[in-house]
């Protein structure tokens, strides 16, 4: 029963913040799939998108160490509402001869932008939500990727409808 | 007009109504120990133990003993890295202590400088929060916050770590009086609905159990607890923890519960229909396989953290609160619901059941030996001294025998590294204790193993005419590890065997302190009799049983009712 979590978290942008939440799952024995992190418009404080496989009962611990922690201003399962993850994806591709042109088709479905070009490599930038991401790769793996790099999902709660329109839905 | 570091954070501590530290100088706090002497001498009593990891005990024995959070100023490097189990002892026993650590300046950080430690980044899993100071004009506010944190909500560690060029530079001093934390803001009033659900819960059980930890001591709500108990006439059993947070002689005492708790207490839990559980955490040594405590109890949990609720055990009602307001307002609860003598008749089944495991099981040992029993020697050191001592103790069988034999009555006389189990823990923390209350009687009750981790404190205790008593349990053997080997192990005495040990009496004496030997039991007494009237401090060398055993034992891993009896 490990779900996966994605967890978002308000911190206080300060030396030895990113220790205290890593280290915290690694001395608790919680499982860490992914962690992006950068300061959000007011720079005192930095968002962290976490991603984690636990139980429910894991997950409740999860969250409230993560609240126990000092630095830690405000913390979300998003996984519990409605969201819009993201992640972005940078890939080297060995593309020569008539691979090239296979690899462009994949990259279009998949709305990848090229961003570097050699004689026998190709470079793809391609974000999404997780399932298109694998669906992505999943693709592209027989036919070679060179070098692989992942940013970890970030994401954002979707908008509150207003009390009104959820009033008349009910 | 500007002041030094040195100086803003002894004016910090003087305004948090510090008077004693415990510590041990060098070179990265040369200048706050030098504007201590110079600049506040009257202000601070500083007690120099001869080891950074007994000044962190001792300032939790001084917090435990006291309530108030213990301070603690050592040097960088290996003075900081000394502290490290002291640090975890308090983590994972929720007290309150402030350690202040040299840092070497800041132009040497991350430069493997002489006596350089990351401090922070060591203590960052044992601390409830630590701190490197980053300029001067962040002191004050910072040593504010440590104490806010250290004190308040569950109560842990704080680290302050304080560069030398910090501490040298000028600022001008403004104590903060209160802070607003942002990111920290513990619950400590109880949600209601609870609260009378809890109420409505205790009104229809017909085997309560009350299970009350340390949380109960660090709240202050002895007497809630008291006066809940008497009011339901529920029985209340103690975790290690909670010693003294319910008096062990009262009638509805079962005593401590657990791996080496009493039959009555396992029993009494394991059948119980309703577990009101009270600033406990359902560790492992109380439990066992959580699947089999108390499985057929409705259980409340009233505590302050609430990663402690719903982390081992599942439980129907959970409280986050300060355990006093939950109880005060749980006792009001209770006598609005007209709660009564019908209620209470309800429970002499119960009751009757109780006192027919006591009857069953009572804590027993061989009384007819002439070669000392370490039980005797607790009884006899509970009787002469009327339960009136603050206890300290060491880890392993002597912890066990001290938490079994020595009924406390009264909460901050019992202290004892619980969660860490930490050998060294006693005496240094016997030391703090005893320089929080010079007039009262203090005994750490250890064992030749333990005492032999912070044996150098003897000279703490001569330095500063500490009248600390100690009581060594001598087996000569690691005895708790011992005696696993014994029942788990084949007999195979794998490095247990300490015989090679220096003579007590001769040690103490070296120190300037007071040794005394007994062999025989009928030498208990008068040994005993010689340390409480001897003014200064003394060490007793109680050579006993080599091969006695703390029992009952639940093994590991097994129910509480898969007891070993004997």
């Amino acid at each position: 029963m490990a779900d996966r979590h994605v967890i978002s978290v308000l911190v206080e942008n300060k030396p030895g913040v990113l220790a205290r939440v890593s280290g915290m799952f690694s001395g608790r024995a919680f499982n860490i799939h992914s962690l992006a992190v950068a300061p959000i418009l007011d720079t005192a404080y930095s968002r962290m998108t976490i991603v984690t496989h636990g139980s429910e009962h894991i997950v409740e611990q999860i969250i409230k160490q993560l609240r126990k922690l000092i630095n830690v201003v405000k913390v979300q399962d998003l996984t519990s509402g409605d969201y819009v993850e993201r992640e972005m994806i940078l890939l080297r591709m060995r593309a020569s001869g008539t691979k090239r042109a296979e690899i462009m088709q994949i990259a279009d479905i998949f709305r990848a932008k090229v961003i570097d070009v050699t004689h026998d490599t190709l470079s793809l930038e391609v974000s999404g939500a997780q399932g298109k991401i694998e669906a992505f790769l999943e693709l592209l793996e027989p036919m070679g990727i060179l070098e692989l790099m992942r940013t970890g999902t970030v994401a954002i709660p979707r908008a509150k409808k207003s009390s009104k329109i959820s009033g008349s839905q009910e | 007009m500007k002041i030094t570091g040195a100086q803003i954070l002894l004016r910090s501590l003087k305004a948090e109504g510090v008077d004693t530290i415990f510590g041990y100088p060098g070179g990265s706090v040369i200048d706050i120990f030098d504007a201590m002497a110079r600049h506040f001498s009257k202000d601070f009593r500083f007690i120099l133990t001869r080891h950074e990891q007994a000044a962190v005990h001792a300032a939790d024995g001084y917090a435990r003993a006291t309530g108030k959070p213990g301070v603690c100023l050592v040097t960088s490097g290996p003075g900081g890295t000394n502290t490290v189990t002291g640090l975890a002892t308090a983590y994972m026993d929720s007290i309150p202590v402030v350690v202040f650590t040299g840092q070497v300046p800041r132009p040497l950080i991350g430069n493997d400088a002489f006596q350089e430690a990351d401090i922070v980044g060591i203590t960052r899993p044992c601390t409830k929060h630590n701190y490197l100071v980053g300029s001067v004009e962040e002191l004050a506010r910072t040593v504010k916050e440590a104490f806010v944190i250290a004190g308040t909500g569950r109560p842990g560690p704080v680290l302050v770590d304080l560069p030398k060029d910090v501490v040298q530079s000028k600022a001008e001093f403004d104590y903060p009086r209160q802070i607003e934390l942002l990111t920290y803001k513990p619950t400590v009033k109880p949600y209601l609905p609870a609260i009378k659900r809890a109420a409505e819960l205790l009104a229809q059980a017909e085997r309560p159990v009350i299970y009350a930890g340390g949380g109960v001591i660090t709240a202050g709500a002895h007497q809630e607890l008291r006066a809940l108990a008497e009011m339901l006439g529920f029985p209340v059993t103690m975790t290690l923890m909670g010693l003294g947070c319910f008096p062990g002689t009262h009638p509805l005492s079962l005593g401590m519960l657990g791996m080496h708790g009493t039959y009555r207490a396992n029993m009494a839990v394991t059948n119980s229909d309703l577990l009101l559980a009270v600033g406990a955490r359902f560790d492992d040594r109380v439990t066992g396989p959580v699947e089999q405590f108390a499985p057929k109890a409705k259980i409340i949990h009233i505590d302050i953290d609430p990663t402690s609720i719903q982390k081992n055990i599942t439980v129907d009602i959970p409280i986050v609160a300060d355990a006093r307001q939950a109880l005060a307002k749980l006792v009001d609860a209770v006598k609005k619901s007209g709660y009564g003598k019908k209620e209470r008749e309800k429970l002499q089944g119960w009751h009757a059941a109780i006192t027919a495991w006591r009857n069953e099981q009572r804590l027993r040992y061989d009384r007819t030996t002439d070669t000392i029993k370490p039980q005797y020697v607790v009884e006899k050191l509970y009787e002469m001294t009327a339960g009136r001592a603050i206890i300290t103790t060491e880890v392993g069988q002597n912890q066990m025998w001290a938490a079994q034999y020595y009924l406390v009555d009264h909460p901050r006389t019992f202290l004892t590294s619980g969660g860490l189990g930490t050998m060294g823990y006693g005496f240094p923390a016997a030391i703090g204790a005893q320089v929080a209350f010079p007039d009262r009687l203090v005994i750490d009750i250890a064992g030749d193993g333990s005492i032999q981790m912070n044996i150098q404190e003897l000279a703490t205790v001569a330095q500063y005419k500490l009248p600390v008593k100690i009581a060594i349990l001598n087996n000569g053997y690691l005895g708790m590890v011992r005696q696993w080997q014994e029942r788990f192990y084949d007999n195979v005495y794998a490095h247990t065997d300490i015989m090679a040990a220096p003579d007590f009496v001769k040690l103490a004496e070296a120190y300037g302190a007071l040794g005394l030997r007994a062999r025989t039991t009928p030498e208990v007494e008068s040994v005993i009799q010689q340390a409480l009237e001897h003014n200064g401090a003394v060490l007793m060398d109680f050579v006993v049983e080599r091969e006695e055993g703390v029992y009952p034992m639940v093994p590991a891993g097994a129910s509480l009712t898969k007891m070993i009896l004997v």
